[in-house]
């Protein structure tokens, strides 16, 4: 632990209809931590992001960001609190240029975001290449790249990132970590699902191992990796 | 030489002149079929009534502006009523989208639901301008008829054959390129543009990154009732105001969005001036051009018309079904239809 606790998910409880997907789900990020969801298919890896971002209805249960109660803020809410979110899929628009990207990225900001821009350039410098280029058009890791600037251009505390590495080549996997590790430096907290649990676990301060949306394990991920009944269940021995 | 030259003219009287100025009104309908489907996700049967309706509301206000005694000189008066024309009609579709799409957009209902509610407003919109204005032909042009006429051309070059450019036809262009213009600015260039497209885009992570959806609908709507007044104006100055010859606008209107690719905004205008040259071209009796071009004794003896005018709308119908047989993404791979 690097801090206090900047996101406290309390409890959770809710689904999509009369069933609860999450039941009794408990997630801290301390500030400037990794803390990374990992689990089997179908254990409400994505839906517990949801549930924290607002985009599922808790039936019991609490959000806390920074001491605040988010609970009942909607998440373009969330997101002018300090919250950034990268989906899964379609998290960039195609048809407008990387530039445009970020620029809606900073859609909610009133200030010169001119400065942010460059310090996403900077993380990301092939996007610096790409500027003036459909952000379709790009290759699927740069893609994800352009996603995760999106997010970063509300200057957030605390970035979402749900499996930024789906689809993408091992190398580009790496790359994506490594950036991801950079980004935590500057003092952003990260949440992410990972579905390459392994690499994940590796680089996250703290791992929460989901099963049927219920905690599972909780430890730090050095600790999880270590873990024999966690390596035989969840990392393939 | 001299018989080239005849021939071009001819060609350009008949064939390119009203071409490129049918092709500019149908591109700026077409550009409101395609912004609406871009950003409000559905096909609008209503649009060819909202230009009937702008383009009443402009007839009332120029008549009104001609009984005070006010005019723009050689230019038509309908001009100088046109802000009044879009403003009436951007609260119609306001007041539209308050009261019917708003109600569909929030249950998120899929896009054809929405196109059948629009042939509802079609209908209601329809009735609407024969009740207030009539059925019948309006003609409110005024001002300066020709830029050239055929006599002074004819004076000018000592050839045959005149070149007539109406005023109307003039003004369509100019009028056509400074509003596409300004349209393609506000799309790339400004903070509300953007969110626009992005919303287009992207309609969730348009919400994440904390556009308004509701504002963009509201843009678009105005935007619309600018793009649908100005057309059916320039339309009804260079042909005449008839709610029913509105009505069937449609059809080459919506060819020019598909042949360009909907959501496409250049495709939709070079949709329209393909519809345009086409079904002017094909309906044309090419007889004297031919007369010119051809040596003595082979001049063609009948009309060499392809189709009758009364068939013009055949035209955008086959471009319609053949654009939608062979690609229906449309030229500028839009959405396919």
């Amino acid at each position: 632990m690097t801090g206090a606790p900047f996101l406290e998910a309390r409890g959770m409880t809710g689904g999509y209809g009369a069933a609860d997907i999450l039941h009794d789900l408990t997630m801290t990020v301390a500030t400037g931590e990794i803390a990374v969801i990992v689990g089997p298919n179908g254990a409400g890896k994505s839906t517990a992001m949801k549930a924290v971002f607002g985009m599922l209805p808790l039936r019991s249960g609490a959000v806390l960001l920074d001491g605040d109660d988010i609970t009942r803020l909607s998440p373009q809410e969330r997101v002018a609190r300090g919250m950034g979110f990268v989906p899964q899929v379609r998290n960039i628009f195609p048809s407008m240029t990387v530039q445009e990207n970020l620029e809606m990225g900073g859609y909610l900001r009133r200030d010169d975001i001119s400065g942010t821009i460059d310090q996403v350039y900077d993380l990301f410098p092939i996007l610096r290449d790409k500027r003036h280029q459909s952000a379709g058009e790009l290759s699927g890791g740069q893609r994800q790249q352009v996603a995760v600037g999106r997010a970063l251009m509300t200057k957030p505390r605390l970035l979402m990132l749900d499996e930024p590495t789906a689809g993408v080549s091992p190398i580009v996997m790496d790359e994506l970590f490594d950036r991801i590790i950079e980004v935590a430096r500057t003092g952003i907290s990260i949440l992410m699902v990972e579905q390459n649990a392994r690499q994940a676990l590796e680089i996250a301060d703290t791992g929460y191992v989901l099963v049927q949306g219920a905690n599972r394990y909780t430890d730090t991920g050095q600790a999880l990796l270590a873990n024999p009944d966690v390596r035989r269940s969840f990392l393939g021995g | 030489m001299i018989d080239a030259l005849n021939a071009l003219v001819v060609l350009a009287n008949f064939v390119i002149v009203p071409a490129v100025a049918y092709g500019a009104q149908l591109a700026l309908g077409a550009l409101g079929v395609t912004l609406i489907f871009a950003i409000l996700r559905f096909t609008n049967m209503a649009h060819g009534d909202t230009m009937a309706f702008g383009t009443m509301a402009t007839i009332f206000t120029t008549w009104g502006l001609q009984n005070a005694g006010i005019s723009l000189g050689p230019l038509p008066t309908a001009l100088l009523a046109l802000p009044v024309g879009i403003a009436v009609t951007a609260l119609l579709l306001l007041g539209t989208d308050r009261l019917i799409y708003r109600f569909y957009r929030a249950k998120k209902v899929a896009p054809v639901m929405l196109l059948i509610v629009s042939v509802g407003v079609m209908f209601v919109m329809n009735g609407l301008v024969r009740f207030i204005i009539g059925v019948d032909d309006q003609r409110f042009a005024d001002g300066e008829r020709f830029i050239i006429s055929a006599r002074t051309f004819k004076t000018m070059t000592g050839l045959d054959e005149g070149l007539a450019i109406r005023t109307t036809q003039g003004i369509t262009v100019v009028t056509a390129i400074i509003v596409v213009a300004a349209l393609f600015w506000f799309l790339e260039r400004t903070r509300t543009g953007k969110s626009m497209r992005a919303y287009s885009d992207n309609e969730d992570l348009a919400l994440l990154s904390g556009i308004n959806p509701e504002r963009v609908v509201m843009i678009t709507w105005v935007l619309v009732a600018a793009l649908a007044t100005i057309a059916g104006v320039l339309y009804g100055l260079d042909k005449s105001f008839k709610p029913f010859t509105y009505f069937q606008l449609l059809l080459p209107i919506f060819a020019a969005a598909i042949v360009g690719g909907l959501g496409s905004p250049v495709g939709a205008i070079i949709g329209g001036f393909v519809i345009a040259f086409s079904e002017v071209g094909v309906t044309y009796a090419f007889k004297r051009v031919l007369g010119y071009l051809l040596p003595e004794g082979l001049e063609p003896t009948g009309l060499v018309q392809l189709l009758g005018t009364d068939y013009k709308f055949a035209v955008s119908f086959a471009i319609l079904v053949v654009v939608l047989i062979f690609k229906p993404t449309g030229l500028y791979k839009g959405a396919s239809a």
